[in-house]
């Protein structure tokens, strides 16, 4: 199907495990009692409590604001009271302070539109003060990528809808059901980062969001629908860049260096939504999945809402699950609770029936994982340097260079912990940096 | 609900180290029944003796010293491909010992499997031909019924072995010799003299395709090593032929050196052995071109008619080094 279509170099063809959400449309769960919104849930300082217990909060209404720059705004999924500011599980696995928050279940939860905004004015503040982040995962706080620095210039924005995890359908359904607000967003990014194009890549497994979208630029100057052949880790930025315009950001710099932002597909329709309608991120689409969800769907979730809340709403797991995970089954985390909440950054809820528990074998250098690795790493021989400790070689081997994505695990037929060990050899060389 | 905790990922490819030497001894299974049609019973006895000598040896050293393991099948390959590689009619005690010195030197020393520097089943077969540079010479022709056993099988150690059958050069050691090139047809069905594994050609290219389709091995190691001897014997065939070298001299067509002697054993089952070859794709391209260098320099110009075994030792040695100067370029780096 994906013959011949643009992508990066090397990378693993994981199944991809999508057939049961990828057709379902969003839908939007119902309201819980309460919810928990951990002041840390975006790369950066946590964000700032602005209320105290016992106040009341409208939805949308601002709770905890920015600290320093690279941090953002929280803001209050329903209308209630706040309840509580304690330290609550998080699925980072430790425990954070967070506002809880009880709804009032007579309140209507309506939020009010501001419609007829769209002017662009003051828009890295305005989208810091709407809290929004990065959706595909990793929760950078997305004002940072719309305030250029001095002396820098962007000439290409690219949406990033390839959406690689197997399993998670969150990005295509966001991109099949709101085009519109994917290509407004987009806009946005151009205008206000004085791009002269934008393009949206997007893997070829996802037929129906291409349609949308190219219906949706029609008659737009300077933008394209690039779709790329299916392969992870796509949706990483640099590989992203390497498919779409065929050029690699130097090792250690930013896309910016090349004059190129990447953002996620739902992180431009939760922009539109900003700008053009004042909502502030307060709901997400998540997919629940995963051989153990007994009724798998896309759901637009409001931000703070109990994983336990989003596994009932689809019918509860089956007995025999083995693992939770939050995000996809390559870099995804597994929870040892479901008490927690649902973040900005939660892309998926994956319930897993088995887990891989073979033993390690020794190496046999059969090099699949120097095929695989979109770094262009030797994670065998990295490996082997971090259970020597040597950290000078892993200097020199440029072991900071990898970004995780478990590419070399997932190949490795000794069933070697590569990407385990990858975290290990990073952890070396910051702990000797920092001596 | 049982909950068991790991980390990403949480997939994982179906490929494993036990298929992969299972594919390995699928592809090995019909060079076998080949040795056994061409040479008997007495194939499968020296078959026997090798595997002997390496399980007993993996047992002794690697399952009672914790350097190997009998479940990971490697020692009961490395003892069929040392067998593939012995003359036909090779005493017995021989195989047994070749075996054992396999995993003891090829592979125990180093500290087991995935750890050692040069194949295995060349380290015993090299230790065989030095200790007995004659018995590892003499080759027969394929016997005339199954039951046909050669009295110097049963040899007993140390003691000199007398052959039954008439010896017969092999192809390369009547071609360097003798000036007598064998047709390609033997070369390709098998029924010609040479090591036991080694004579049927195009059963050894299926399996040899079978792996690579199914993607056990890197493909560059084979083909280098294949276009580097087919090029290189081609060139110097085309200019004895042209009259610019020296026509009267030993410059086989590259059709007979690839088809001869060991070289397409070798190239399925040795030059692509993941753990004695480069695991960076430029190295492996190193490897595969020097393995071929070396194997025309040896069979043209050396004094064995045979280069393939030194060839594949030498360049295992020269691994390390291949690997320090031939690290893959990082995404981003310099090129």
């Amino acid at each position: 199907m994906s013959w011949g279509l643009p992508t990066f170099r090397h990378g693993v063809h994981p199944p991809e495990n999508k057939e049961a959400t990828e057709s379902l449309p969003i839908e939007r769960v119902p309201f819980v009692r309460e919810y928990v919104l951990p002041l840390a849930q975006h790369i950066g300082r946590p964000a700032k409590a602005v209320v105290e217990v016992k106040d009341r909060v409208e939805r949308g209404a601002l709770i905890a604001e920015p600290d320093g720059f690279v941090s953002t705004a929280i803001h209050a999924p329903v209308t209630g009271t706040v309840t509580a500011i304690e330290l609550r599980p998080h699925p980072s696995g430790k425990l954070e302070l967070a506002i809880v928050i009880e709804a009032d279940p007579f309140a209507n939860q309506r939020m009010p539109k501001t419609s007829g905004l769209g002017d662009l004015s003051d828009i890295v503040g305005r989208v810091q003060r709407g809290g929004l982040v990065g959706l595909g995962g990793a929760a950078f706080p997305s004002h940072v990528k719309l305030s250029l620095p001095e002396g820098k210039r962007v000439s290409f924005v690219i949406i990033n809808g390839c959406e690689c995890e197997p399993y998670l359908t969150c990005d295509h359904r966001v991109m099949a059901e709101r085009p519109q607000a994917v290509v407004r967003g987009l806009q946005i990014m151009m205008e206000v980062l004085g791009a002269e194009r934008g393009y949206l890549g997007i893997e070829a497994n996802k037929p129906d969001a291409i349609e949308a979208l190219r219906a949706a630029i029609r008659g737009h100057r300077g933008l394209e629908v690039v779709p790329l052949a299916v392969k992870y880790p796509q949706g990483a930025e640099k590989m992203l860049i390497d498919a779409i315009l065929e050029r690699e950001v130097p090792a250690g710099g930013l896309p910016l260096d090349l004059e190129i932002v990447v953002n996620n597909s739902g992180t431009a329709a939760a922009l539109a939504d900003l700008i053009d309608d004042g909502l502030p991120l307060i709901e997400r689409v998540v997919t629940v999945t995963g051989p153990g969800v007994r009724r798998p769907a896309n759901l637009l979730v409001p931000i703070g809402t109990p994983l336990m809340a989003l596994l009932e709403h689809c019918d509860g797991l089956r007995p025999e699950t083995r693992q939770v995970v939050l995000g996809g089954p390559m870099m995804g985390q597994a929870q040892k609770r479901l008490d927690i909440p649902i973040l900005k950054g939660t892309s998926g809820v994956l319930a897993l029936t088995e887990v891989n528990v073979e033993a390690e074998q020794p190496c046999i250098r059969c090099g699949r994982c120097l095929e695989a690795c979109p770094m262009f790493l030797n994670p065998s021989r990295l490996a082997l340097l971090v259970r020597a400790e040597q950290v000078d070689a892993l200097e020199s081997s440029h072991q900071m260079s990898c970004f995780e994505c478990a590419s070399c695990s997932y190949v490795c037929p000794s069933r070697i912990p590569l990407v385990q060990l990858m975290r290990v050899g990073k952890g070396l060389l910051r702990e000797a940096a920092g001596r | 609900m049982q909950v068991r905790l790991t980390t990403a990922p949480f997939v994982q490819a179906e490929a494993s180290t036990r298929k992969i030497m299972r594919d390995v001894a699928i592809a090995l299974l019909p060079v076998v029944a080949a040795s056994i049609w061409f040479f008997g019973v007495g194939a499968l006895l020296t078959l026997a003796a090798c595997s002997l000598g390496a399980l007993g040896t993996e047992w002794l050293l690697g399952e009672r010293r914790g350097l190997g393991s009998l479940a990971d099948y490697t020692a009961i390959l490395t003892g069929v491909m040392l067998a593939l590689t012995l003359p036909p009619a090779l005493p017995l005690w021989m195989g047994v010992l070749g075996g054992a010195v396999s995993i003891a030197l090829g592979k125990a020393i180093w500290g087991g499997m995935g750890r050692n520097l040069f194949n295995p089943a060349l380290v015993g077969r090299a230790f065989l031909q030095a200790s007995f540079p004659t018995a590892i010479t003499t080759f027969t022709a394929p016997v005339e019924s199954f039951w046909q056993l050669d009295s110097a099988l049963f040899a007993p150690p140390l003691m000199r072995a007398e052959i039954d059958a008439i010896t017969q050069a092999s192809p390369l050691g009547a071609a360097k010799f003798e000036g007598v090139y064998a047709n390609l047809e033997p070369l390709l069905l098998g029924n010609t003299s040479g090591s036991l594994g080694e004579t049927a050609g195009l059963v050894i290219v299926g399996a040899g395709l079978w792996l690579g389709l199914r993607r056990v091995f890197d493909w560059r190691l084979p083909i280098s090593t294949l276009l580097s001897v087919g090029l290189l014997s081609g060139g110097l065939y085309l200019l004895a032929q042209g009259g610019l070298i020296d026509p009267a001299g030993y410059y086989p067509s590259p059709l007979f050196m690839i088809g001869s002697g060991g070289l397409l054993f070798a190239v399925v089952f040795m030059v692509t052995d993941p753990v004695t070859t480069p695991l960076t794709p430029k190295g492996a391209w190193v490897f595969g071109i020097g393995v071929g260098l070396l194997v025309v320099l040896i069979r043209l110009f050396g004094g064995l008619p045979e280069g393939v075994m030194y060839a594949i030792l030498l360049m295992n040695a020269l691994v390390p080094l291949i690997e320090r100067k031939l690290q893959p370029r990082l995404f981003g780096g310099a090129r």
